[in-house]
């Protein structure tokens, strides 16, 4: 559990400071070591133990005891699959700006703070 | 399958389906519009269904799958969600319609009408789903979606706004997703009727669980980025006005309201137990939302920008009137909202129509139109002067019902706060009616451009028409909306319907 702990706050720190940087490159890793970060809470939002799986074993009618419980688990399946859709978008929309504004600074990227 | 399930269940699955017909019909300019025509009406008469239904009973709900809650994932629809699903569709049909005329063929082709679609879908489904990890999905379908629209085209204003729009908006979808998973660590449950029932109980005599509190707070912080709260809402004006009219008037009638509702469902069904620190901390957010967007909006000088940083302004009344926590504060709320959601898609709506008559959305370079388009300007009267709060307009009735909640419980600050917010208002309109219509075009102003068809005329004004009308009729008549947010005030404040509709009988 500790070590778990540890390793999603190291996430998230790494994660959001990548993404208060300027350059949009790092942005993305940011996004992704963020997203990594969250999927891992949800997965130990149900604890963390040593069982079998959650299945109920032919022949039997209940789960045997102690079992992990099942739901983080597909909680966790329905997250990563949105968020790696969400980051390969993100990736192609990072692309495009970098391309039209020919720079990798986001300070630079402000012609809609501006009036024309 | 009852008719109960099925009125819960089509504001969701109509999008669906005219989304992958559009998307099927993408080749066929013609049958893909009247497929798209057909989504808006067919899911603006299931969301009248469901008021009706509603209204009748109470709320209704649904088990998808037949799994019994808390176990399933539900469907449910109290006054509130019933409310917010017919003003919604209603957006969807009047700024679909307007789309046809606005929208060009690229866009279209490119799925323009399947995104529209789908963006609805996301916004029905958060307001009627019954569990937080659903809502968090119907967020992510919704964000999809909206990132998408914004970036459609791909000038690089649009890139870059929606870069911005996209970071932050995914950036509260990960703060929401963590708060999920710790709420469930901590309750077992993400039903939220049965949180309510878990988080009212388990308060001892020590306060609340510190813990706890740290979610609320995550939570707030989650839907404050994606309502536009002070001081989170610096992704909306950024990307607001980059893309078409169409995509712009949805996304400020809709999309902040949606985190409006998740706010007004999470601190009034889940976060009660310590109401003294979190609603006052609304309280807060809720005046120096609505100071900061209105002094944003004065040193704009183009018409979309001045209208988005409105939209973070009136904002601020909406969590007012939850702040209060009253009956009456959230009657307002609601009020305030519906209100809202008309008025300022609308004002979008006339705000395409003056860059496309005038040439261009700086109002520096626009002028005259009073007497080139007097319709117009009459048109922009209306919502405009009721976003200020203006009689006998629909804006009077809304805030004044939230101020009126306010002096009920001795708020004489905020609601000193909201009359100032008013005035400045006032003045914002005032500003974009004599630049854009009273004051001579400028000389060296944009060209003028090609006059509107005629079937794209009616298009472009049947919409902003109706929206007028109907704000000016809510003005005269405010009853029947002002006991309809009573209602729905009502059984947020004692959600005894609401759990009864979700796990039965049990409950009493």
């Amino acid at each position: 559990m500790l070590v778990m702990a540890l390793l999603i706050g190291a996430l998230v720190a790494i994660g959001l400071y990548l993404m208060l940087r300027r350059s949009v490159a790092k942005l993305i890793f940011g996004i992704v070591l963020l997203s990594h970060a969250v999927n891992l809470i949800v997965f130990s939002s149900g604890g963390l133990l040593h069982a079998s799986s959650p299945v109920i074993e032919a022949g039997e009618t209940m789960l045997a005891q102690p079992h992990p419980d099942p739901l983080p688990h597909a909680l966790v399946l329905t997250a990563i699959v949105i968020g790696f859709s969400v980051q390969a978008f993100a990736i192609v929309l990072i692309k495009r700006a970098h391309q039209e504004a020919e720079t990798d600074d986001f300070d630079r990227m402000d012609t809609t703070e501006r009036d024309v | 399958m009852n008719s109960i399930s099925l009125v819960l269940i089509l504001p969701v699955v109509i999008p669906l389906t005219a989304a992958l017909l559009t998307l099927a019909f993408r080749n066929h300019y013609r049958a893909q519009r009247a497929a798209s025509v057909a989504g808006w009406a067919g899911l603006f008469g299931v969301s009248v269904w469901l008021l009706l239904a509603v209204q009748g009973q109470g709320a209704l709900s649904v088990q998808i799958g037949g799994w019994p809650a808390p176990h399933g994932i539900t469907f449910v629809a109290d006054r509130l969600s019933a409310l917010m699903v017919l003003v919604s569709s209603a957006m969807g049909l009047a700024v679909g319609l307007y789309s046809l005329a606005d929208i060009c063929r690229a866009r279209e082709h490119y799925g323009h009408h399947t995104l529209f679609h789908v963006l609805l879908m996301g916004v029905n489904g958060a307001f009627l789903t019954g569990d937080i990890f659903n809502l968090y999905v119907w967020f992510e379908v919704m964000l999809i979606a909206s990132f998408v629209l914004v970036t459609l085209g791909g000038q690089r204003g649009q890139l870059e706004g929606g870069l911005k729009y996209m970071t932050l908006n995914l950036l509260g979808s990960i703060i929401f997703l963590a708060s999920v998973a710790l709420l469930y660590s901590q309750t077992g449950t993400l039903n939220m009727a049965q949180l309510h029932l878990v988080l009212s109980q388990g308060v001892g005599d020590g306060g609340a669980d510190p813990l706890l509190l740290t979610i609320a707070v995550l939570l707030l912080i989650a839907f404050g980025i994606k309502a536009a709260v002070f001081p989170l809402f610096m992704w909306l004006p950024t990307s607001y006005h980059t893309p078409p009219t169409a995509v712009s008037a949805i996304f400020a009638g809709l999309l902040t309201k949606v985190g409006v509702y998740a706010l007004i469902r999470a601190f009034t069904l889940l976060f009660t137990f310590e109401v003294g620190w979190t609603h006052e901390l609304l309280l807060w957010i809720a005046g120096l939302t609505m100071v900061s967007g209105v002094l944003g909006a004065m040193v704009q000088g183009s018409v979309r920008r001045i209208l988005s940083f409105h939209i973070v302004s009136q904002i601020g009344y909406m969590v007012m009137g939850l702040a209060l926590f009253t009956v009456a504060g959230l009657a307002g709320a609601v009020f305030y909202i519906l209100h809202h959601i008309v008025v300022k898609t609308n004002l979008f709506l006339i705000g395409g129509i003056i860059t496309r008559t005038g040439g261009a959305s700086e109002l520096s370079r626009i002028g005259g139109l009073m007497r080139t388009r007097p319709v117009l300007a009459g048109l922009f009267l209306i919502p405009g002067l009721s976003l200020a709060g203006i009689p006998p307009l629909s804006g009077f009735w809304a805030k004044f019902s939230v101020i009126k909640a306010s002096l009920e419980v001795d708020g004489w600050v905020i609601a000193a706060v909201a009359l100032a917010v008013g005035l400045l208002t006032l003045f914002s309109m005032m500003k974009i009616w004599s630049e854009a219509f009273w004051k001579p075009a400028p000389e060296d102003g944009a060209p003028a451009p090609a006059p509107m068809t005629a079937a794209t005329g009616v298009l472009a004004y049947g919409p902003v028409v109706v929206l007028a009308l109907v704000t000016v009729v809510i003005g005269l008549y405010p009853a029947w909306l002002a006991d309809q947010a009573a209602a729905a005030a009502q059984q947020l404040m004692q959600p005894d319907a609401y759990l009864h509709a979700v796990l039965g009988e049990a409950v009493r």
